[in-house]
């Protein structure tokens, strides 16, 4: 079996942050998403959810602020999930809460080091 | 948790149950006592040092009567037996008492300490000892009920559901393991019990699922398995370098959990599922201590899976069905299986989902699963196309029956068609 990232990416701007219970409904389709692929065995890793500050470090000690959320598709957290195939992942994809929001969910196979 | 008065308790028991009772509560505890006394290369010795003791209990309670305090009385003759028995064996006095260091002077005479404190240090020194990593999982478990709790092994064997010699052979190894990596009985370090302890808590957990889930149809064996788990749980609780937050929160489950003891079997022995369950039969008191325990573990930055199935246990206490009670369990699950799956936790979340969202989500996300070889996943599909398409749900459960063995198993599906042979009749009806 192979282990795939999911990619999470979405336009943070176009997503208003809505009330406290908003985002506590927000977080339950999440939750409920994810734990649907921990209930098949196939979460590899729950992964993470990160800010949308940043800092790009080029090569002669070029330091930018950025990426910026005015990027369209900015990353906004990573899963990964264990299938045999591209296809089987991308079965996984689907419900995914990041559609909801306009957003899209980038699959990467992980090759082991 | 206190008993009512052993005085008490004792008087209310006929001497035929007595020595049976007192057997299974304090064989181990001098056992344990001693084998920390000579190192555990010499259980044998002082296995049979304690059998002789009973021996003479049931010979001569039966003669003169019971003595005023049977516990002290064997307690005494236990000491008087080993101090016999050293003074025989002059060599294997020497040995130990020049082998172990536990004795403060290597010639003066052997104390022999059955003090409450002693017998709870020695058994929790065991319960570490009996989770040495070089002993595999199954073995500590089987190795628990032989050297903590008294279990024989036909119990054992019947608890596990497998022959005599699976069982004798799988002790010998452990303990023979125990004997040349010369595993001693100490108290564990403060490094060991971070080491050990979640194999100490798997174990107990282990040990009270036996019980809990065990398809034997021994109604008394399933409890006292259970019970046994709680006592030792409640030594780690007791003891001030063991009180750790995934200790209660295990206790707190198997509060919980055996609240519904007198509720969940039926008179035929078939499991009455918590659906169907008279909750005036569960236990308030046993409930209230978990809930004691549940708040104990909260303090701490750890959330250990027994914390989640605490939780998810405490919103079964509590009957009703509200749309909140089965969205937490539902959530509690989500987190449960990211931290560890298990098919039984994929199931029950695939159950808290039909319960939040409807039966037709639940059915969906049931069919990925990949666990049609298991009984319980054709049940579950069974009762969720139940009553949405009936054809669908007989067939899963007769899937189901053809999957398990157990005879209890059998009985609680049988009646699940029976009752859905019921409901397939009001269409019918209503065409006719």
């Amino acid at each position: 079996m192979k282990e795939f990232l999911f990619v999470f990416r979405n336009d943070y701007k176009a997503v208003p942050p809505g009330s406290p219970e908003e985002m506590q409904a927000v977080m339950k389709q999440w939750m409920d998403w994810i734990g649907g692929i921990a209930a098949q065995n196939k979460l590899a890793d729950k992964g993470n959810r990160l800010g949308s500050e940043g800092k790009v470090v080029r090569a002669n000690n070029i330091i930018t602020d950025g990426p910026y959320t005015e990027i369209k598709e900015l990353i906004g957290g990573y899963i990964a999930v264990k299938a045999d195939s591209f296809e089987e992942a991308s079965e996984m994809a689907k419900g995914c809460p990041i559609f909801n929001t306009g957003g899209n969910l980038e699959i990467r196979e992980i090759i082991p080091m | 948790m206190p008993l009512t008065s052993k005085r008490h308790f004792y008087f209310f028991m006929k001497e035929n149950e007595l020595i049976p009772h007192l057997f299974r509560t304090e064989f181990r505890k001098i056992v344990s006592v001693l084998s920390k006394l000579f190192g555990i290369e010499h259980i044998e010795i002082a296995e049979d040092i304690v059998s002789d003791t009973f021996l003479s209990a049931s010979e001569l309670w039966g003669l003169k009567g019971l003595p005023e305090n049977p516990t002290a009385w064997l307690y005494t003759v236990a000491k008087n037996k080993t101090k016999d028995y050293l003074k025989r064996n002059h060599l294997f006095a020497q040995k130990i008492a020049t082998e172990i260091k536990y004795i403060s002077t290597a010639t003066a005479e052997i104390e022999i300490d059955l003090s409450t404190k002693n017998i709870n240090d020695s058994q929790l020194a065991m319960m570490f000892t009996v989770c040495n990593p070089c002993i595999a999982a199954e073995a500590q478990v089987g190795l628990a009920l032989n050297l903590l709790c008294g279990f024989g092994i036909n119990e054992i064997a019947s608890a596990f559901l497998t022959n005599k010699d699976v069982i004798y052979k799988r002790l010998q190894r452990a303990k023979e393991k125990l004997r040349t990596e010369k595993v001693r009985i100490i108290p564990p370090t403060l490094l060991e019990i971070n080491e050990r302890l979640p194999n100490v808590l798997s174990t107990l957990y282990l040990l009270f699922n036996e019980g809990y889930y065990s398809s034997s149809q021994n109604f008394t064996l399933q409890k006292e398995l259970c019970l046994e788990a709680m006592r030792l749980n409640y030594l780690l609780i007791e003891n001030d370098i063991t009180n750790k937050p995934s200790a209660n929160a295990l206790l707190s489950l198997m509060c919980f959990h055996s609240s519904r003891f007198e509720a969940r079997t039926g008179t035929n022995g078939e499991i009455i599922l918590y659906d169907d369950q008279d909750e005036t039969l569960w236990n308030k008191e046993l409930i209230q201590k978990g809930e004691y325990f549940l708040n104990k573990a909260a303090q701490g930055e750890q959330l250990s899976k027994y914390h989640l199935e605490a939780a998810i246990a405490y919103w079964h206490t509590q009957k009703e069905d509200t749309n909140e009670k089965w969205e937490n369990i539902l959530q509690l699950y989500n987190k449960l299986l990211q931290i560890e799956y298990s098919p039984v936790a994929a199931l029950n979340r695939t159950y808290a989902l039909a319960k939040a969202y409807g039966n037709a989500v639940a059915i969906t996300e049931a069919e990925k699963l990949n666990l049609s070889g298991m009984h319980l996943y054709h049940s579950l599909l069974g009762n969720l196309y139940t009553g949405v398409d009936n054809i669908k749900a007989l067939r899963h459960y007769e899937t189901a029956l053809a999957l398990t063995n157990s005879a209890k198993n059998k009985l609680t599906i049988t009646k699940n068609i029976r009752s859905l042979n019921l409901k397939q009749e009001d269409p019918a009806k209503v065409i006719s």
